[in-house]
Parts: structure tokens; C-alpha cells; sequence
């Protein structure tokens, strides 16, 4: 009997438990055009990856608590210093000093606007958000850079104002977790798991 | 902002001239089932052989090293697929390299071959690159495609490589082009244009006769891009073969082939957009901070650079190529060119990129007409016609391949054997397709200067491959 695989760090090191993958019978590929003559064979593959956040686990780990961190360049010597990094980078990229955390939460609810935006029809394997997806990315007050996103609720449009929302229930600990909608967006409109 | 210090301005500089002197390439498809890949990097090198009247025996006997673009390998399902190649071309036990910068890996790994050959190492080396994009269905191609955005900021979000890319091209749609529907048009007409030019070369597997409105009517992709804006998907392979002076000279003595001076420049931005930072826009040669003090007032949201409408990579190469090679102004310095049209928007966001226009003026290049080999407003033949073998939207986009493509299209007009290779009957008949009745010739005449630009992702890596007819260089020394 197969189950999901599952991974826990133990003493320092990866601990798997389950199946991490299923072999397949391979498929002959056949010429319909040509007397069925081989061409070629399927080759399926089911495998699950293993794979760290590292520095950035925290904040990964704070969608779900309904916080978004940053991160500050507070080197004194750094040409950089005071810039404010959103996506969370751990390192600054000037003086790569290790940047402090910072909770941007209430910038982000107080400030956030949509720099640009694209409403996709398409997605590739694997999507596990609805179509048409709304990406956005979003400017804020005192930040350097532009967080790339996507609008839960409603149309978006250059320069409208958004807040967050958080996955905090059954969160997928990716950045799906955190999502934006209009300014003026009531509880009742977001989808379940959502909340500001 | 950033800010860059003179050392990493300098202008770069070859040790010793470096010569194209052949190129070939493979047919292009959306799937070559019949093939394996290493059968059509042979079909490439023989090309490139027999344009030098050589056997492909004949020609290896030259190469010294070799570098191969190759950027997908989840898409094959092989790593190292330089070596498996390597190995059937017959070059072991020559030194390899693979080389992988996504859709710029071509320019890339031309890159890579030129500083060979400049640094002395190499007195000829073989660049080839191939993609095979023709293997999974088009929705798993897309998830793997975006597994080249940020695995964790980016990918998850709908898999979907061209979203990513779409948030860019909005903010240029809205902030220069001002979301008028006559720059819509214009878009369209570049469409046109590609697919209209890949009728005429046989490699293409994009050639199309169709008009503005059929571009307005297809599918919609991304708002306001539409499939008629987008590059293909493809499968092929495309090389050539770069010398120091005395090789080349020996390798042309029977050939039509003029040895091409060759230069290749490179520069990055942030795979993720979303870490752009602000800074002055790096000026080319021909260009004055004044001409954009105003930017902002002309352009309301404009004033952000490079922001998400413009590609800080492309300005970079063009910023160090221009300068190694003499070049002032692209518009008078060069004769026809191959850009990294992935979608129509980009191709018009990389014309101000790389100095044909003024930032927030790229439309003015299609609605000029210079654009075109004949200008459909004079009557007259354009005066930098670009993406004449249809581009990644009309010829192909195999990526390790495009920007080697590219490379092969600019060295046939500089030889004066554009016609003879794309009017070939037997090329056309070899490839399965039908030469249009109306077949045009599309030389340029008397090309001498090109540029070509390979480009990724959302401006990642971008290089330029300037050739030049040694006859008619612009600086000495260069």
C-alpha cells in the first residue's frame, strides 16, 4: 500500500517516510501515418521534491499567522542602508550583510497599490489557482522594490489601492498563501480559508 | 537606486579580432518526431560546412573547443545532453562546455565562443545550439518553462511563464503606449510583418499571410497580447563556426563566405522583475540625460527605470557593444538586424532598449516604416529592416537555438547570399515545404553592419552579436 511522502529534519539531516515515487509501464509512440512503424516510447513518471526555504522559511511560515514580513539593509557602511526588501531577501544585495526582519504588515494594509497587472486565461500544469488569473504586482510606501501577486476579489487596475489577505486555514505554506484585494473589500466577499 | 562604478562600465575589449566565417541551421517545427536532436545538429553542421565547400570531415578537422546552448534539459529529460551531442558530431576528445541563460542561450553561447578565440585559447571553435520543446503536451511545457521564474515568488502562481512576463508588457501597453488602439494596430502590424517575412524562408515554420485584423481577432493570451503576438514554440538546431584571422582566412579561400568580424556582448537584469530597484537610465553613445528629464511628464508612470517597461539586460549589451564596435547610432551605423521578438510588445520595448528609438518612442519604428526591407509608406527600402527571417514570432523559437538563428540570418545578408540560400528549390523540397509562388527576395543590399539580440525570460540575460564586413569597420581598434 503506497502513501504520500512525508519528510521531517532530524538531527540535521532529511528523514523520509512514504513513497517518493511510482514507476509507470513505458508506451510505444506509433506513426499513424506510416504503417504504425515505432517512433518512440512514453516514458511517465510520478516523483515528489524535497525542497528548503532556508533564510526565508520565516517567512513563508508567517502568511498562515497573517503577518508579511521584509526585510532591512541596517548596515551603516552600506550604500543600501535603510532599503527595505519586499520580496524578502536575506541578504542584502549590496553589502550581502544579513538583513534584518521586519513585520510590514500594517505598511502593506496602509500604503499597497497596484503597480501592473494581467488577467491570464491560461496556466500551465500543475495551477492550483482559478482562471482567469488576476496577477498583480504591488508598490508600497518606503520599499524598493515590487511584490509580485495575485488579486483574489475583483478587476484590477494601475494605481488602485489593495490590502492583504492570508490563507490561515489549510494553508499551502507557499506564496499563495498571501493574496490582495480591493481597499474596500468586506469579510463576507473572501474566498474560504481568506481572512484580512 | 544603483549605482555602477567605472570598472564595471569599462568597455570590454577583444585580445585579438575574431571571425565568423560559416553558419547552418536545421528545419524548424513545432515537432520533428521523425529526428533525434543530435540528427538535426548534423543537418547544422553540414550547412555550415558546405557553405565553406567542405565536408563536415573536413571542417572538424579545425575545431578546437566547443561550446554548446542547450536550455531546457527537463524538457528532453537529459542532462548533459552537450555531451551526448558532442559525442555524435564526432568531436570527442575536444573540450565542451554547455551553456544555459534561457531564451538567451544562443546569444549565450555565441558569447562564450567569441571570448575563446579572443582570449587565444581557441583558434576555431564550434557554437551550437538546439531545443526540443516538441515532447510534452503544451500545458506541462508551459509548468516547465516556468520553472524558470523563482521557484517560490513565482512559479506557483498559475505556472504560467508568459503571466509573468504579461505584467510588463501592461505597464508598457498602459504607460507608453498609452492604451490606444491605434498602438494596438501597430502591434498587430509587427505580427504581420514576422509572420509575412517567415513565408519566405524555408527554415520557418511560422509563415503566414495575414492581416492586422486577423491579429486582432485571434486568441487572446494575456490582455493585449493575443497568439498572433507571441513567438512560436520550435525544434531545431542552429551553429556557427568562429576563428581568429589566419584560420579564418584559410577556411573561406573556396567559399563565398567573407570572414565577418564578430563581437558579443552581455548583460542581466533580475530573473524576478519584482526586484527591480531604481536607477538612471544608462545612456548609449547617441543619447543625452536631457532627452529624458521630460519622460515622466510625457509618460506619467514612465519616470520609474528601468521599472517593468523596460529591459535594463538589453540596454546593458547594447551599452557595451556599442562602445566596443564604434557604434554611435544604431540608426545609421547598422544595415538590418534580428531582434528577440518573443511577443510583439517586447520587440517594441527592446527597440528603445537598444537606442533605434528613444524610450517611449519604440512605435515610431513600425509606424515609420523603417522597420520593413521596403517601406510601405515611400515605396522605398527601410532603413534598418529587422527580423527579415520572421523572427521568434514568424521563424522559429527553439530556444538554444534562436539566438544562433538569428546570427545565421545577419551573416547571409552581410555575405549577399540571402537569396541564394532562402530561394534554394532544393532546401524548400528537403523541409517539405511549398516556396510561395510570390516568393520575394529579401537581401538587403549592400549590407555591412548588424546586430543581432538574444534575449530571456523577462530580461535576465540579454547579449548582442554585432558583425561587421572588415571592410567597413567603424573603429580601429575595436
Amino acid at each position: 500500500m503506497s502513501s504520500y511522502g512525508q519528510v521531517q529534519v532530524k538531527n540535521g539531516r532529511y528523514k523520509f517516510r512514504g513513497d517518493f515515487h511510482r514507476l509507470e509501464q513505458h508506451m510505444p509512440i506509433r506513426n499513424a501515418d506510416e504503417g504504425w512503424k515505432l517512433v518512440g516510447v512514453t516514458k511517465p513518471r510520478d516523483m515528489t521534491y524535497v525542497h528548503t526555504y532556508g533564510g526565508e522559511a520565516i517567512f513563508f511560515e508567517s502568511l498562515s499567522q497573517g503577518k508579511l514580513l521584509a526585510t532591512k539593509c541596517e548596515n551603516p557602511a552600506c550604500e543600501s542602508n535603510g532599503s527595505i526588501f519586499q520580496p524578502f531577501r536575506i541578504h542584502c544585495p549590496d553589502c550581502l550583510g544579513k538583513n534584518a526582519v521586519i513585520d510590514m504588515t500594517d505598511v502593506a494594509k496602509k500604503t499597497a497599490t497596484i503597480h501592473t497587472y494581467m488577467v491570464c486565461e491560461r496556466s500551465g500544469a500543475f495551477n492550483m489557482l482559478d482562471k482567469p488569473i488576476r496577477f498583480i504586482n504591488i508598490e508600497f510606501k518606503g520599499v524598493s522594490t515590487i511584490l509580485f501577486s495575485y488579486l483574489l476579489v475583483g478587476e484590477p487596475q494601475i494605481g488602485m489601492r489593495v490590502v492583504p489577505v492570508f490563507k490561515y486555514y489549510n494553508p499551502t505554506y507557499t506564496i499563495l498563501d498571501l493574496s490582495w484585494v480591493p481597499a474596500d473589500t468586506k469579510a463576507e466577499a473572501l474566498p474560504e480559508g481568506f481572512g484580512f | 537606486m544603483i549605482k555602477f562604478s567605472e570598472r564595471q562600465l569599462k568597455t570590454p575589449k577583444f585580445m585579438r579580432p575574431v571571425y565568423l566565417v560559416t553558419a547552418g541551421q536545421s528545419k524548424y517545427a513545432r515537432a520533428i518526431p521523425e529526428k533525434r536532436t543530435e540528427e538535426l545538429c548534423i543537418d547544422a553542421l553540414t550547412m555550415a560546412a558546405e557553405l565553406l565547400g567542405m565536408t563536415p570531415a573536413e571542417l572538424k578537422k579545425y575545431i578546437h573547443t566547443c561550446y554548446y546552448g542547450h536550455f531546457a534539459d527537463h524538457f528532453g529529460d537529459q542532462l548533459l545532453g552537450e555531451a551526448v551531442i558532442h559525442d555524435r558530431l564526432g568531436l570527442d576528445p575536444l573540450g565542451n562546455i554547455g551553456i544555459k541563460s534561457g531564451g538567451a542561450t544562443g546569444g549565450s553561447t555565441l558569447w562564450e565562443a567569441a571570448k575563446a578565440v579572443a582570449s587565444g585559447y581557441s583558434d576555431c571553435v564550434l557554437a551550437m545550439g538546439w531545443e526540443r520543446m516538441d515532447e510534452v503536451p503544451t500545458d506541462e511545457g508551459n509548468f516547465l518553462i516556468a520553472s524558470a521564474a523563482d521557484r517560490d515568488w513565482e512559479s506557483p502562481m498559475g505556472q504560467i511563464y508568459t503571466g509573468y512576463y504579461a505584467v510588463m508588457a501592461q505597464k508598457y501597453w498602459q504607460v507608453f503606449g498609452k492604451a490606444e488602439a491605434s498602438f494596438r494596430r501597430t502591434l498587430a502590424e509587427i505580427a504581420v510583418k514576422h509572420h509575412g517575412y517567415a513565408r519566405f524562408n524555408p527554415f520557418a515554420h511560422g509563415g503566414m499571410e495575414i492581416t492586422v485584423d486577423d491579429v486582432l481577432v485571434s486568441p487572446m493570451v494575456a490582455d493585449p497580447l493575443r497568439a498572433l503576438d507571441c513567438c512560436l514554440m520550435s525544434v531545431g538546431a542552429a551553429c556557427a563556426i568562429l576563428c581568429d584571422e589566419d584560420t579564418a582566412m584559410e577556411l573561406t579561400k573556396n567559399s563565398k563566405n567573407k570572414p565577418l568580424r564578430v563581437w558579443v556582448t552581455a548583460g542581466s537584469h533580475t530573473l524576478r522583475p519584482a526586484d527591480r530597484r531604481d536607477m538612471e537610465i544608462p545612456l548609449l553613445p547617441h543619447e543625452t540625460a536631457d532627452q529624458y528629464k521630460d519622460l515622466g511628464k510625457e509618460f506619467p508612470g514612465g519616470d520609474r527605470y528601468p521599472g517593468f517597461t523596460g529591459f535594463l539586460a538589453a540596454r546593458m549589451a547594447a551599452y557595451y557593444g556599442y562602445r566596443m564596435t564604434g557604434i554611435n547610432d544604431p540608426m545609421e551605423d547598422l544595415d538590418v538586424i534580428e531582434l528577440h521578438d518573443a511577443f510583439t510588445i517586447s520587440d517594441v520595448q527592446t527597440y528603445e532598449d537598444i537606442g533605434i528609438r528613444p524610450y517611449g518612442q519604440g512605435r515610431d519604428f513600425v509606424e515609420s516604416g523603417d522597420c520593413y526591407h521596403k517601406n510601405p509608406l515611400t515605396g522605398k527600402p527601410g532603413r534598418l529592416p529587422s527580423n527579415l527571417s520572421g523572427g521568434l514570432i514568424g521563424c522559429m523559437h527553439a530556444v538554444g537555438a534562436s539566438g544562433i538563428m538569428q546570427v545565421f540570418e545577419i551573416a547571409t545578408q552581410l555575405w549577399g547570399r540571402w537569396a541564394e540560400i532562402h530561394g534554394d528549390e532544393k532546401l524548400w523540397k528537403e523541409f517539405g515545404r511549398e516556396k510561395p509562388k510570390d516568393w520575394t527576395d529579401l537581401q538587403v543590399k549592400g549590407a555591412k553592419r548588424a546586430l543581432s539580440i538574444s534575449h530571456a525570460g523577462v530580461g535576465s540575460h540579454v547579449t548582442a552579436t554585432i558583425l561587421m564586413d572588415p571592410d567597413h569597420l567603424l573603429k580601429k581598434d575595436a
